[in-house]
């Protein structure tokens, strides 16, 4: 297949980006839910 | 919980469904052969950027009206998806045209519209960065998107309005445009797909500003009874010493 390497390429940049976007998103909700429950806990004054 | 991870599977299989169909169903092109295949992630990710653009032009407008900060989550949620899909259209473009055109880019019109759109949006999220106060924040990001948006309608019509080295459009492009009705159908499988995988990703970032304005509520709540807890006992001290 000529110009294969190129296809393969984007097809890579692709899924790549978007789930290494993802797993970004996922990471940062679990520390700001984290955060949201020590702020709770504080609130509470434990 | 188990609804989320229904949609994810789902989402999985058209994606791998559309890969293969981009890949192994869809005629070859006669002139450009496996690289013309960047074409069936190359337009979707455009159409999920123009999709996820408007909903900011909407959350921008709609924040400067009713001041909700649900409006000001919304926005750069979709910016920062927006700008992802902006990124993927960027790079998958050069990669197709360097074999085709012999160049990696050119400053035509097309591109050079798009690249501004790009920045434009990277720049949106900086100014986000730069300010502190949220109300502030939110109002001039509003503003800035709306003026950012300008350049969607731009980028859309300049391959028409103008003669670029980057392609007419091959659908509704007018007369001698047009698809194989194969490829069309291959195209329309792989726009469902990156187009669910952008809602899915938006969703979730939403989901993140949500959390991070509660965050901030929940930071103020403690910093103004902390205050008051400080002034309550500095007039207690008072007190004792009169």
């Amino acid at each position: 297949m000529k110009n294969f390497e190129f296809l393969f390429t984007a097809w890579m940049i692709v899924w790549a980006l978007f789930f290494g976007y993802e797993i970004t998103v996922a990471r940062r909700i679990t520390q700001v839910r984290q955060e949201i429950e020590r702020l709770k806990q504080q609130l509470d004054g434990r | 919980m188990k609804a989320r991870l229904g949609i994810t599977i789902v989402i999985a299989a058209l994606i791998f469904l559309a890969g293969y169909a981009a890949l192994f169903v869809a005629p070859d092109e006669k002139t450009m052969h496996a690289v013309q295949r960047i074409f069936y992630f190359h337009l979707p990710s455009w159409i999920a950027m123009f999709s996820a653009l408007c909903v900011v032009f909407y959350a921008n407008i709609a924040y400067l009206i009713t001041r909700k900060r649900k409006f000001d989550a919304l926005g750069v949620a979709g910016v920062e998806v927006g700008v992802m899909c902006c990124t993927i259209g960027l790079i998958t473009g050069p990669l197709w045209a360097r074999p085709v055109w012999g160049i990696w880019w050119t400053w035509d019109a097309r591109l050079t519209t798009t690249f501004i759109l790009w920045i434009l949006y990277i720049s949106y999220l900086l100014l986000r960065g730069l300010l502190e106060d949220p109300e502030k924040k939110a109002s001039l990001s509003a503003i800035f998107g709306i003026f950012a948006f300008l350049d969607v309608p731009l980028v859309y019509l300049s391959n028409r309005l103008w003669r670029t080295q980057h392609p007419q459009p091959v659908i509704a492009g007018g007369n001698g445009s047009g698809l194989d009705p194969l490829m069309g159908k291959v195209l329309l499988l792989c726009v469902i797909a990156v187009f669910c995988v952008m809602v899915l990703v938006f969703i979730d970032r939403y989901r993140l500003e949500l959390l991070r304005n509660e965050c901030d509520e929940l930071r103020f709540e403690i910093e103004s009874r902390s205050a008051q807890a400080s002034s309550l006992a500095a007039s207690f001290a008072g007190e004792v010493n009169e």
